[in-house]
């Protein structure tokens, strides 16, 4: 991937221990295909952070189109980053349902808005427990059902630890929905309606994208920002941080401002995985919602009514 | 070849059958196929439109075609076990209910997996299943489970036929060319020499031997693609001898009613009497009472231990809002008026069995509809989602096309070979006192 994309500024971003090495142009959740080859007609501002720790608005139109798509064979993304262990921890304290995260997956995969491959739900765990705000990706589980029970080898796990879907393999039988236990993956019931530019991208298993109907897709963990050395979009895109992204075996996870030691922040906080009895082993780790940043309800908040209808079972009403 | 008087007197009574097409016949077959070309525009529809012309979505994904492929699969592998077992005990009295249970073997092998395919998103790389197969998948086994019983059972099927295929070439029935020199072909110039007869009859009942215990691993293999799952309602050790027995169960049900339909339809009452009936009637009453036990099992165990995610599926199983109208008739129409009507010799009549039979095979469908749907509807995590269609499952018009063009296909399937074979084996009746045997 090339280095200076941007005209005016470029943006630099820490990833874990190597982030003196992988500054990387960015603003790639909002670059355009390089596909179409063609320039936006409308013209849309967009915030940047310039070198110099300064926020920055410049014309979307004085961006340079960055190809997405980090060009590696199917056979590299099959096999995943070499001595990587991605995990991720989230923060329970800190999420207030401001759905950043969400709208930045959906930007970035493509996927039309009703489609959420990472979803915030509201859980509240026994009737007199508080609810609380619980951001959901794929946990890339490390005894994956859904990979167990694929008959054509479509989804699999890789030695980076993700689990990801070819989906130019998958047959969409969908038995990997029916042995998630997350209800994490989604399927194209029909044909999806993608502009031509990103009809015209080169589909790869690391990017997931253009999806494909009749096909299984999920949450990927990013793993083409990873090998650009970035941080996936859930996590840059967190308003208040509250995804860590990182390396297992480098023993550190980071939210892009901070960055701390995986088992220390697991030991100090009890983190846990969710539904650790079913066996699955998830790479994904939450810490409680103790001491909370936000009260509960702040997350319903400017929510469109649709949305906020979907919490009306824990909430009531 | 020679047969025996009472063979040439069946013959005499499908001759009209095979050899001509009466009116009501071909209003019937068009019937069946115009169903199935009204299906064949649905199969367009999802082919071309994507699987959103179905009621399956992101948590209900499987629906009626899974239900469907259960249902028809566990015919065949209950045509299967029946024949089997009748074959290879000997049993006399078996023998004119030994071709209709392999025909209804025939009929669902074919549908059936036309079933499961409909759950494919797709179809285009169905190869993949053969070029990138992963044996780890309960879905590998299952391909390779029903194509090794797809082979088995026609095989099956073909040496019982053999003999029957020799008497009809060297009758004198009245049929246009092709017809006849298929069954010359297909009869393997058998003349009916000791050495012959030996060897069909070992390689039948070798068949019988094999097919037994395939079509029960592949019931129990069918089961664990929902076994192996982590869900409530699924994830349980006796799917397996629970899908055998349901199997069987519901094939006992379709063979009384095409028993029963084959009896009036040709006037066999001499062949076929209320004893096979009553035979059946117990096997029907054995088999009832083993699936009430496992549903009972399953049902009473997951209540009694009352887990979160068990507990929801119960409640929503037994809450009369939801499905608790449907598993209290699953269950009454399913299990407890068959057991009475096998059970008291008043009620134990053809007529009333028949009856019995046909609301117990729909029973029966329903129960795969709640082993699928209630569960699907009942994730770890309670469904946030407010697109009613996402919530909950409702069969669309393009799923019942499809459907009634699958009974439509069976019943297409029966009628055509009932135009082909006899649909009582003429070369093996049972010796009774009526019949005298003419050879040896």
């Amino acid at each position: 991937m090339e280095r200076n994309d941007i005209e005016s500024t470029n943006q630099r971003r820490g990833f874990l221990k190597t982030a003196a090495l992988g500054v990387t142009a960015a603003a790639c959740g909002s670059a355009i295909c390089a596909c179409g080859g063609k320039d936006k007609a409308e013209s849309e501002k967009v915030v940047l952070l310039s070198p110099d720790g300064e926020l920055v608005t410049i014309d979307s139109a004085h961006l340079r189109p960055v190809p997405k798509t980090v060009h590696v064979t199917n056979e590299e993304a099959r096999q995943g980053i070499p001595g990587r262990k991605f995990v991720m921890v989230i923060d329970l304290a800190k999420c207030k349902n401001a759905r950043k995260c969400v709208t930045a997956c959906q930007k970035m995969h493509h996927t039309p808005e009703p489609t959420e491959w990472l979803s915030v739900r509201l859980m509240k765990d026994s009737p007199d427990a508080a609810p609380y705000w619980f951001p959901k990706t794929c946990f890339h589980c490390d005894n994956p059902p859904c990979v167990k029970v694929c008959p054509v080898d479509a989804t699999f796990k890789r030695q980076d630890g993700i689990v990801l879907i070819d989906a130019d393999r998958c047959i969409g039988c969908k038995f990997c929905m029916a042995a998630c236990p997350y209800s994490t993956r989604v399927f194209n019931w029909s044909e999806p309606e993608h502009t031509p530019e990103v009809s015209c991208l080169e589909y790869s298993p690391e990017t997931s994208t253009p999806s494909r109907v009749g096909t299984v897709e999920k949450c990927d963990f990013c793993p083409d920002m990873s090998r650009a050395g970035l941080l996936p979009d859930c996590v840059t895109a967190c308003p208040n941080g509250v995804f860590y992204f990182g390396d297992q075996n480098e023993d550190v996870v980071t939210n892009g401002d901070e960055t701390i030691g995986f088992n220390d922040i697991i030991r100090d906080r009890g983190g846990y995985r969710f539904a650790e009895e079913l066996g699955t082993e998830p790479r994904v780790w939450y810490l409680p919602p103790r001491d909370r940043i936000f009260p509960v309800e702040r997350g319903l908040d400017d929510l469109p009514e649709e949305i906020k209808n979907r919490y009306k079972d824990v909430i009531g009403g | 070849m020679k047969i025996s008087t009472s063979g040439s007197e069946m013959l005499r009574t499908f001759s009209p059958q095979i050899e001509h097409t009466s009116k009501g016949e071909k209003m019937w077959i068009t019937v069946l196929v115009a169903t199935i070309g009204l299906a064949l525009y649905g199969l367009y529809l999802q082919i071309f439109k994507g699987h959103g012309v179905t009621g399956m979505r992101d948590n209900v994904i499987w629906g009626i075609y899974i239900v469907n492929f259960m249902f028809l699969i566990g015919l065949s592998y209950a045509g299967a076990i029946i024949a089997g077992f009748l074959i290879l005990f000997k049993v006399e009295w078996g023998k004119p209910l030994i071709r209709l249970a392999q025909l209804m073997t025939l009929a669902s092998v074919i549908v059936g997996p036309i079933f499961i395919l409909l759950c494919v998103g797709r179809f285009d790389r169905l190869h993949h299943l053969f070029i990138y197969p992963r044996l780890q998948s309960p879905l590998t086994w299952d391909v390779l489970a029903v194509i090794t019983f797809l082979v088995g059972s026609f095989l099956f099927l073909y040496l019982s036929l053999i003999q029957d295929f020799a008497v009809y070439r060297d009758s004198n029935l009245n049929v246009s060319k092709w017809k006849h020199n298929l069954w010359a072909w297909l009869a393997l110039r058998y003349t009916g020499t000791e050495n012959q007869k030996r060897l069909i009859n070992t390689s039948r009942n070798l068949m019988a031997i094999v097919l037994i215990p395939v079509s029960i691993m592949v019931a129990s293999i069918l089961s664990w693609i929902f076994g192996m799952t982590l869900r409530p309602g699924w994830h349980s050790t006796i799917f397996g001898p629970y899908f055998v027995v349901g199997a069987i169960y519901s094939g006992i049900g379709v063979l009384i009613i095409i028993t029963w339909y084959t009896r009036k339809m040709y006037h066999l009452e001499r062949y076929i009497t209320p004893k096979h009936f009553d035979y059946l009637a117990y096997m029907m009453l054995v088999m009832a009472a083993g699936y009430g036990y496992f549903t009972f099992s399953e049902y009473f165990t997951s209540w009694y231990g009352s887990e979160t995610w068990d507990a929801q599926l119960i409640d929503k199983l037994f809450a009369p809002d939801e499905y608790g109208w449907l598993t209290f008739f699953a269950n009454v129409a399913g299990v407890v008026i068959p057991v009475i009507f096998a059970a008291v010799p008043k009620l134990r009549k053809p007529d009333n069995l028949m009856v019995v039979a046909a609301i117990m095979v729909l029973a029966m469908w329903v129960k795969r509809y709640l082993i699928v749907v209630p569960t699907l509807e009942t994730p770890l995590l309670p469904i946030e989602d407010i697109r009613p269609e996402y919530v909950h499952y409702t069969i669309t018009w393009v799923e019942w096309l499809l459907t009634f063009g699958g009974v439509a296909s069976f019943f297409l399937i029966f009628t055509l070979a009932g135009k082909f074979v006899t649909l009582i084996d003429i070369s093996d009746l049972p010796k009774d006192e009526n019949v005298k045997t003419q050879n040896q």
